[in-house]
């Protein structure tokens, strides 16, 4: 298996002419994308402009209507249970069974990835999250930020290379907010591909790379982090969304 | 090996969930007895007409207890959100297919196993045989293979409820035709060599109902 980062000569994420439509309604455009090793994508967009349905594709959760995605190097048509191994994702939904405790849940899913020394793992990314107290109650006694922080534990249980994360901060305080970020951003085996989504325009500025606007299933505009202060950022939402901040 | 561990993995889940809750068999249960209970008392005649009435009463019961079991097998998939945890695991759609066909089966079975004694002794008939046990399992395999495709059908729906039985129980009817029949055949007495011929039709919708929705399910759940 490919590790992250410069050995792996493919491009972590890349995507062409990308579309997707349900019944008659085109949720993606012909989106173009690249996301080099390292690099944090943040893509804004307004409500329906197709953030989730991107992510979903990018996932291999829903399949696309015509265009080619590759995950390094392999595309997601041919090659989707290798693609879902190097993929984590987090999204408001935590996919998380609220009958069964975090362990069990966290084993469930470890037992899906082939997760090698699971029991040990399993603690290790519990620990990351700060919910080692409550490894053991069932999930549907914890808070709704707690379950989010169990959720991320289970994406980065099969340690992945790239994370795809959809409004990832739902439900999360400021503090566990925080914690989210500096797991993340470290990473375990280097600094992870990260592609978020989000609203908070101020948040998204200060942790990418490289910004996208999604606007009606198109990218609408993207540039570097450094092409743009927060005021540009919000009158250049504006414009191409048509949504005020 | 994989394959079959992972859909292990998906049924064991499901089981040790449905252990917590018991929603599933919980509910099914008191449907199917109050069922078997209201019949015993409306054909409360004599046992010539039981043997006549009894293999579609049992059947019909059955029929729609697996609908109601049905029901719940995605529901609380969808409901937590759980279903695109699923898909997002790197297993093929068809490990989950075959993962939570195999934890309704295991659920429709146990409630077989307890209701079919009580169907005994209110109807005072020899429903516990091997003949019966036989028809019962392989009428069962026929109902969960085909209806775990259509409650992953219906579960994206409103309606899902109402959607799952108006598809389910149209193609499903020649099992529950060939189970009352097979039934029929069993409670008379008859040998073995009487069965195989309805034994055989169940078996052959079994195998199709399984090979079509083990193939046609990773289109259903994605979109």
């Amino acid at each position: 298996m490919k590790t992250r980062g410069s050995a792996s000569r493919a491009r972590a994420i890349e995507a062409h002419e990308l579309t997707k439509s349900f019944g008659n309604h085109l949720a993606l455009r012909g989106v173009d994308l690249d996301v080099g090793w390292g690099e944090t994508v943040v893509i804004f967009g307004a409500n329906g402009a197709g953030k989730t349905t991107l992510i979903k594709v990018l996932a291999t959760i829903i399949g696309i209507s015509s265009g080619r995605v590759l995950i390094d190097g392999l595309n997601i048509k041919d090659d989707a249970e290798e693609v879902r191994r190097r993929i984590g994702v987090v999204t408001h939904q935590t996919f998380l069974y609220g009958n069964l405790t975090a362990y069990e849940n966290l084993d469930f899913y470890g037992r899906m990835y082939d997760v090698p020394r699971r029991a040990e793992r399993i603690k290790e990314v519990v620990d990351m999250v700060g919910m080692t107290s409550r490894l053991y109650d069932r999930v549907s006694t914890l808070s709704r930020g707690m379950q989010q922080r169990i959720s991320i534990a289970r994406a980065l249980l099969h340690r992945p290379a790239i994370m795809l994360l959809d409004e990832p901060e739902t439900g999360l305080d400021q503090q566990a907010t925080t914690r989210l970020w500096e797991v993340l951003q470290a990473g375990e085996d280097g600094k992870p591909t990260i592609i978020l989504t989000t609203h908070n325009l101020e948040r998204g500025l200060e942790l990418c790379d490289r910004l996208l606007i999604l606007a009606q299933g198109k990218i609408a505009y993207q540039g570097a982090r450094q092409d743009l202060d927060l005021a540009d950022l919000k009158r250049t939402y504006q414009h191409y969304t048509g949504v005020g901040t | 090996m994989r394959f079959w561990g992972k859909v292990i993995t998906i049924t064991w889940k499901d089981t040790l969930s449905e252990i917590r809750t018991k929603e599933i068999i919980s509910s099914v249960l008191v449907f199917t007895l109050l069922v078997i209970v209201i019949f015993n008392f409306a054909f409360a005649a004599n046992r010539e007409i039981m043997k006549l009435v009894a293999p579609g009463i049992l059947w019909a019961t059955f029929a729609f207890a697996g609908v109601l079991s049905l029901n719940r097998s995605f529901v609380p998939e969808k409901e937590q959100g759980c279903l695109e945890g699923l898909m997002l695991c790197p297993v093929g759609r068809e490990v989950i297919y075959v993962g939570k066909m195999l934890g309704s089966l295991l659920f429709m079975l146990v409630i077989e196993m307890i209701a079919l004694p009580i169907f005994t002794f209110l109807f005072n008939l020899p429903v516990l045989s091997l003949q019966m046990v036989t028809i019962a399992l392989l009428a069962t395999i026929g109902f969960v293979s085909v209806g775990t495709l259509f409650a992953a059908l219906a579960v994206n729906t409103k309606a899902r409820e109402l959607v799952l039985p108006v598809l389910f129980l149209p193609v499903v009817v020649p099992v529950i035709i060939g189970a009352v029949e097979a039934s029929r055949l069993a409670l008379a007495g008859e040998p073995w060599s009487r069965l195989t011929s309805w034994l055989g039709i169940i078996a052959a919708f079994d195998v199709i109902f399984l090979v079509v929705s083990y193939l046609v399910f990773p289109f259903v759940i994605e979109e």
